[in-house]
């Protein structure tokens, strides 16, 4: 199967690189309204998470459009949008849980991630790794292997501090 | 496209908004950010005008390559006559402001008049709009941000703030913005503060259509490559400045006891690995983060571990907290410093003035000079951790006789002290060194010396002379664009070649600003980062502006010598101790009595700096006594300024 986008939000260091690099491999503009991924923050916290397509398996956006112009891209694994056929009635910016479908004001048109057809732009920019480009199978053996982490050092430390007590 | 961004003439007094394009020969001619921002300061502001009065003018701007597809311009500048030195008055920031300004249609504004009552500025996409700010009048650097954001309805609006500080005209309050990017220096949010202005606020979503798009995308991944290889970019995207202080403290380069060491000893608490523990701690492993587009995240994120404000979340420390709230003032405890950097933040006030001010008033209290009588009753011996937090408030709320003293700047401040207190004061222009100590270092104490904007490492210092690298590194980075066949000197110590040095890093930096990337991308701490010939490409990729590297270098140029044009107007003499290209007399007097080998019992030899002086004028094309040469202001085409192109 083809690779999927895996954003660790806690790699994120904010900086909205991916941002620009969207728009400017898309449309040769610098505008963060045309970028398909966005970093949404909540700076008191320190905390940043990039927004991208789920490219879903059983896409709302595809299942709501009335005429058809959102299919399945079988051979990237990702859902894709026809132009000629899209009618801009932005029913799928409606109903997309995560925001990824945007609207652009300045061409009338809706617009989503196409994965820059086999080359993210947002993963080969971000220094950090907090967005990567692979296996889906693998994206689950990564968090249990931080879950995993995570348990150890938590019977690490309960260890040390009966061992202490 | 980048050159459409337009710049705006706002007046706070008569509410009168005029937007106007900016031509292409005054681009070719000063590019953007802090050179644009100086000529207009030039043109904009009468000689002798008092700088917290309405005929002051504010500049606001982003560089030329702001929000461009080059590497890191997060870069805003604020320009106006400072408050605190009565010169050149100059503050840079990262954060989001600038590209965000760029994406609503403005690279420059002009700021002119006071307003009646408090206001805010917010600019969308093309329009601008002056907006009541009574209700956010008060509030904190984070709190104002945040309740402009519910005023306009959006959480995506970036604001440059003053502060308190500002409001309550502390000669040194900064602009600034997010957490805790600062528009430090100078008192550039005391400008704000006196006319009544609260903030600049932008939300934008206009096209820049980048000239070369894939070219300029491909170029940046180069640059980035090349940025993120370094290793001075390594660890800084790891543990952030503290490392440089870490490393210039273990080595005896840094002011302990305002300046009476040149070493803080006991400092295990405030070292790098320290601080960086406390982030990781209080924010977990990934507490990094950066400004707009770079890559190198060198923001350490962390709350405050305990004290009176535990669990407070900040971003920082810099190094520069370390010096002004550890070593400065001989405090190196963590609580102290991230406390300190904290109220610093909230309140809108520079770091390094108020640490530098805070131990100059401690060795004052040491010698008698003041006594608890000024102090309100505060012991203010070295070390007094309550103390220093206490007095920040001081200053800031301009609380007691010596909070109140203090907010008007070292210069104000000694004469209203009095006795010989001038003579402890660490300063260079009216403008407190930051932390580090230039006695063993000469072509560090000429770069503090001459900097256009008072004892300040941003403008024109030299810091990979510390590497001791090969000369034929240092030949191959000083003879261009403009080939250099004099001496230079690896060693640290030396004084020949550096005044070379200094003005081309001068070039350098000005350069920077006006592309409006950050310095950290460039030759300051580390030798192989990128400079003229790349920015020329990545110019002209984003812009379509075609400029060799030698015309940025003359831009650069004429930019510093607009600057020092404005210094003169405004009295700046050679020799003046108060207004002048001169060190205090401690640097020349007192030898280092810490520090490695080649560091103890160093000072600087004053007939050498005098030289190297009289060598960094001619590199400039000053005469002896610091005035330009006709033939050179012709050369770089500005003998008849002001010219009013803007």
């Amino acid at each position: 199967m083809a690779k999927a986008l895996y954003i660790d939000y806690q790699k994120c260091t904010g900086c909205r690189l991916c941002e620009l690099v969207c728009a400017v491999m898309h449309d040769g503009i610098s505008n963060p309204a045309r970028s398909r991924i966005k970093v949404m923050k909540w700076e008191a916290e320190g905390l940043y998470i990039p927004m991208s397509c789920q490219q879903c398996q059983d896409a709302p956006c595809l299942n709501v459009c009335p005429v058809k112009a959102i299919s399945w891209d079988e051979e990237m694994a990702r859902v894709m949008l026809d132009y000629d056929v899209c009618i801009g009635c932005r029913s799928c910016v409606a109903v997309c849980p995560f925001g990824a479908m945007s609207f652009n004001t300045i061409d009338k048109q809706v617009f989503k991630c196409d994965l820059c057809d086999g080359d993210p732009q947002c993963v080969r920019f971000c220094d950090v790794g907090a967005i990567g480009f692979v296996d889906p199978d693998e994206i689950s053996i990564y968090k249990k292997r931080e879950a995993a982490e995570r348990l150890s050092n938590a019977g690490k430390d309960a260890a040390a501090l009966m061992a202490q007590i | 496209m980048p050159l459409k961004r337009k710049i705006a003439y706002i007046n706070l007094t008569t509410g009168d908004i005029e937007a106007k394009t900016i031509p292409l020969d005054v681009r070719k001619k000063f590019l953007g950010g802090r050179g644009l921002d100086a000529y207009l300061l030039y043109n904009h502001t009468e000689k002798g005008c008092d700088p917290i009065g309405p005929d002051n003018t504010l500049m606001v701007s982003g560089g030329i390559l702001a929000a461009t597809c080059a590497s890191a311009t997060a870069r805003t500048h604020i320009m106006a006559k400072s408050p605190l030195t009565g010169l050149l008055g100059s503050a840079n920031m990262g954060g989001f402001f600038a590209p965000e300004m760029a994406w609503s249609g403005f690279h420059h504004l002009v700021i002119k008049g006071k307003a009646d009552h408090p206001v805010y500025i917010y600019i969308h996409n093309g329009e601008i709009e002056i907006r009541d700010a009574r209700d956010i009048w008060g509030l904190s650097v984070t709190e104002a941000q945040w309740a402009i954001r519910e005023d306009l309805g959006d959480q995506e609006v970036k604001s440059m703030v003053c502060g308190p500080a500002g409001e309550n005209l502390v000669a040194f309050a900064n602009v600034m913005t997010g957490i805790k990017d600062s528009g430090g220096r100078t008192g550039m949010g005391c400008v704000m503060g006196s006319k009544n202005l609260k903030a600049v606020s932008a939300r934008g979503t206009m096209d820049i259509k980048i000239a070369h798009p894939v070219e300029a995308l491909e170029f940046n991944k180069r640059f980035i490559d090349q940025i993120t290889s370094a290793k001075v970019n390594q660890t800084q995207g790891t543990i952030g400045t503290p490392f440089i202080w870490g490393a210039t403290n273990s080595w005896g380069g840094i002011r302990c006891r305002n300046f009476q060491y040149n070493q803080c000893e006991y400092a295990d608490d405030i070292e790098p690995e320290r601080i960086d523990e406390i982030c990781e701690e209080t924010m977990g492993p990934y507490h990094m983060a950066g400004c707009f587009g770079c890559q190198v995240h060198c923001r350490a994120q962390y709350k405050i571990p305990d004290g009176p404000y535990a669990g407070k979340y900040d971003e920082g420390p810099e190094y520069t907290s370390q010096g002004a709230f550890g070593g400065e003032t001989d405090t190196p405890r963590a609580t102290t410093v991230l406390t300190g950097n904290h109220l610093v933040d909230q309140y809108g006030m520079d770091n390094l003035e108020t640490g530098s001010l805070i131990s100059w008033a401690m060795e004052l209290y040491e010698l008698g000079i003041i006594t608890k009588k000024e102090t309100d009753g505060l012991d203010l011996s070295w070390g007094n951790d309550e103390a220093v937090i206490e007095m920040i408030d001081r200053i800031c709320y301009r609380k007691g006789w010596l909070g109140d003293t203090l907010a008007k700047g070292g210069i104000q401040a000694s004469e209203i002290i009095g006795k010989n207190s001038f003579d402890y004061l660490i300063q260079v222009k009216g403008m407190s060194n930051l932390h580090s100590d230039e006695r063993a270092t000469p072509a560090l104490a000429l770069n503090i010396a001459t900097a256009s904007r008072g004892s300040d490492h941003l403008r024109s210092r030299p810091a990979i002379d510390l590497y001791h690298l090969p000369e034929e590194v240092l030949r191959k980075i000083y003879s261009s664009p403009i080939p250099y066949d004099g001496p230079l000197s690896s060693e640290h110590t030396e004084y020949i070649g550096k005044p070379w040095q200094v003005f081309w890093q001068e070039n350098c930096y000005m350069a920077v600003d006006c592309l409006g990337i950050c310095k950290y991308h460039t030759t300051f701490l580390g030798a192989t980062l990128p400079n003229f010939e790349d920015w020329s490409k990545v110019l002209y990729f984003n812009t379509g502006l075609e400029m060799t590297p030698e015309e940025i270098w003359e831009v650069a140029r004429r930019c510093n010598m607009i600057e020092r044009l404005f210094n003169l107007r405004e009295g700046l003499t050679r020799e003046d101790l108060k207004k002048g290209d001169i060190l205090n007399h401690r640097y020349f007097d007192e030898p280092c009595r810490r520090g490695a080998p080649d560091v103890i019992g160093k000072f600087i030899e004053k007939d050498k700096f005098i030289k190297m002086i009289d060598e960094f004028y001619e590199h400039k094309g000053l005469d002896k006594d610091g005035q330009p040469k006709p033939e050179v202001l012709k050369e770089l085409s500005i003998e008849n300024e002001p010219t009013h192109l803007l």
